[in-house]
């Protein structure tokens, strides 16, 4: 069986949950084989958990600027860990931003295919075949690469876990300076990290639009959100207006949502809003605008005055968890 | 300094867009086509620095003839002059093979900046900033939300997923910039009508030092989720949240 690259992800120093979905997907087309590139020391302080993730190898590319060049480091490691691996049948890496474009730069040095955004892989006997979701959800799209395949995945689509395996160690080199790159001069990690569940996995999500009015309107959202345990999200306008951070776009040009229950709160239902929510399983809608067009797709409707009817809401449905 | 700014020509998101059912591709007849959003931010990134200095601005294209009437929009905003790269050859080419040809265009044309969108509204890949880059040897730095250009060396903050990063990379280099850079100008009377004599070179793939590239990926199917179909709407008369509540506990959502 040829060998799956999987570009593992950490941040401070421990695994996120991709690098799991990533190598249980690499599980179902070969051999799982983890490439971990970080500062010094980060091999010995990840190699027993890849292995209990399922990794077989593990390459490991360790060096000091590998936290302050912008992408190259990655893809210089999984050059390295291609050549030393010798057959590789794909190479999957999250399809984060830096994820994609260190996908990107490897489809170019290795002559390789690159698929982005596949929520699902198969092996056939015509070779990797990916799934992905196309405009805002309303095609799915099937697509193979030729020879080598380079695919990026979309965190939390991939369920199931590869078998725990001895992970064997495998030190590769790799050159920072060849390659000229980007410098990272500082990192500000989001001030807004919060207890909810992120955006792109949520089963549930709450999410406002201009609607709302104002920042301070906004923790309106928030308060109902928490009453689900869900995740918050909001429309480009009220990102625009500054309601609420960036991250939180849902839509055509934000993050694309498929959760079982996704409730907009003035939120109008422009095309490209809806082309990211509209795969979710249940919609509901509040707005005061009887004609808004994302009642169009809504299995609840509910034409009001958020304001009246959320705080409504909240305490209607506490009291329904508390029955 | 001499920018080149990559635009593409995408459907309008306003419309309804399509895959076509036979050649797997983006539908582009009976749609409204227009220069891809961010493209046109590009754009304004590379204006803006034309404005405060010296600056040379190339708007550069790959894609059917019907790009040319979107880069003469690009020419009347204030560029300088466009390129257009068509080919019956490079219909339906992957995002490999388009950063293959984009680069022997840039190589041809000399450049000291590339400035691309960090997603485009159709194929979505975010990825071809990173891959001129891989195919010219220099570096990027990418998902800009702020863009500082200087005589050496560009930088500005970067976009991702939990942290924001500042990168800076010496020039030449590729940037691409994200929808938080600020909206296009709109053309004056005398933009327009200069940009009428502004040159629009058309390359072919012939004109290009370059082994011809094949594409590497391929479309096996496409399937058209079916559309939703609204469900019930109710007027609030005080009693809406109660009767939301009843749908989310018969629906198991609570
Ligand atoms: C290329 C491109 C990409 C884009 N990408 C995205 C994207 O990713 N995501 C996105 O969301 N948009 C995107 N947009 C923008 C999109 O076209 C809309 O402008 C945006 O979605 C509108 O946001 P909204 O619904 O919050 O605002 P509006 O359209 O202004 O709607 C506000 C709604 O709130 C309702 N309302 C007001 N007050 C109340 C109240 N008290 N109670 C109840 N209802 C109330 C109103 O009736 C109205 O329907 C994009 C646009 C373009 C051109
Ligand atoms: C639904 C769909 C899915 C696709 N999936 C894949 C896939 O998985 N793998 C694959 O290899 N190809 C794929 N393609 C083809 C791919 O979209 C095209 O090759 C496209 O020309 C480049 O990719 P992009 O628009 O996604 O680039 P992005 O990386 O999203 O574009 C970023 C920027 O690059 C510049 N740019 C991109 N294309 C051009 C151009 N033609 N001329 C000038 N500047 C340009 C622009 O500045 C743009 O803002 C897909 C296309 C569609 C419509």
């Amino acid at each position: 069986m040829p060998q799956i690259l999987v570009l593992v992800e950490h941040s401070q120093g421990k695994l996120t949950t991709v690098t799991g979905e990533l190598l249980a997907a690499a599980a179902r087309l070969g051999e799982p084989s983890a490439v971990l590139v970080g500062r010094p020391g980060i091999g010995d302080s990840l190699m027993a958990e890849l292995g209990a993730l399922g990794a077989l190898h593990v390459y490991v590319a360790e060096a000091d600027a590998a936290d302050t060049l912008l992408v190259t480091p990655a893809v210089a490691a999984l050059d390295a860990a291609a050549k030393a691996a010798g057959a590789v049948g794909g190479v999957l890496i999250t399809a984060s931003i830096a994820g994609r474009e260190t996908a990107a730069r490897l489809s170019v040095r290795l002559d390789a295919g690159l698929i982005n955004d596949a929520v699902d892989l198969e092996s056939t006997d015509g070779g990797i075949v990916a799934t992905m979701q196309a405009l805002g959800g309303a095609f799915t799209v099937r697509a193979a690469a030729k020879s080598l395949p380079i695919v990026t995945i979309r965190p939390h689509a991939i369920t199931g876990a590869a078998p725990a395996a001895e992970a064997q160690r495998i030190n590769v080199d790799v050159d920072l300076d060849a390659a000229p790159a980007a410098q990272i001069t500082a990192v500000h990690a989001e001030a807004t990290a919060t207890d909810r569940p992120d955006l792109m996995s949520a089963s549930v999500i709450v999410s406002g639009g201009r609607g709302l009015g104002s920042r301070e309107n906004f923790a309106l959202v928030e308060q109902l959100a928490d009453v689900f345990g869900a995740a918050v999200g909001a429309s480009r306008a009220a990102v625009d207006a500054d309601y609420c951070d960036h991250n939180m776009q849902v839509g055509q040009t934000g993050v694309t949502v498929s959760p079982d229950l996704y409730i907009a709160l003035g939120i109008s239902g422009a095309i490209q809003h809806r082309a990211g929510m509209q795969s979710a399983k249940t919609i509901v809608v509040i707005n005061k605008d009887a004609d808004a067009p994302l009642f169009e797709v809504a299995d609840f409707g509910v034409v009001g005055d958020l304001f009246t009817v959320v705080p409504q809401l909240i305490e209607a449905v506490r009291a329904r968890q508390q029955a | 300094m001499k920018i080149i700014v990559l635009v593409k020509q995408v459907p309008d998101t306003y419309g309804e867009r399509r895959l076509d059912d036979t050649t797997r591709r983006i539908q582009r007849s009976g749609v409204d086509l227009v220069i891809d959003e961010i493209t046109e931010r590009a754009i304004e990134v590379a204006l803006t620095e034309k404005d405060t200095h010296d600056a040379e601005v190339v708007l550069m294209s790959m894609g059917p003839a019907s790009a040319a009437e979107m880069l003469r929009k690009g020419l009347a905003l204030g560029a300088d002059s466009a390129i257009h790269v068509v080919d019956d050859a490079l219909v339906g080419s992957d995002m490999l093979r388009t950063s293959a040809v984009l680069a022997a265009a840039l190589q041809r044309e000399g450049f000291d900046l590339i400035i691309c969108g960090n997603e485009s509204t159709d194929g979505r890949g975010g990825s071809m900033a990173a891959m001129v880059a891989e195919q010219l040897g220099v570096p990027h730095a990418s998902y800009l939300n702020t863009v500082e250009i200087s005589t050496s060396a560009v930088a500005g903050e970067r976009a991702g997923e939990q942290a924001t990063r500042v990168v800076r990379a010496p020039l030449p280099a590729v940037i691409s910039v994200t929808e938080h850079n600020p909206e296009p100008r709109f053309a004056s009377f005398k933009g327009l009508m200069r940009a009428k004599k502004k040159p629009i070179h058309t390359v072919k793939l012939s004109d290009l030092d370059i082994v011809e590239p094949s594409s590497h990926s391929a479309v096996r199917s496409i399937t058209q989720r079916p559309a939703r179909a609204a469900g019930r709407k109710i007027v609030d008369d005080g009693t809406a949240a109660n009767e939301l509540v009843e749908f989310l506990t018969s629906s198991h959502l609570i």
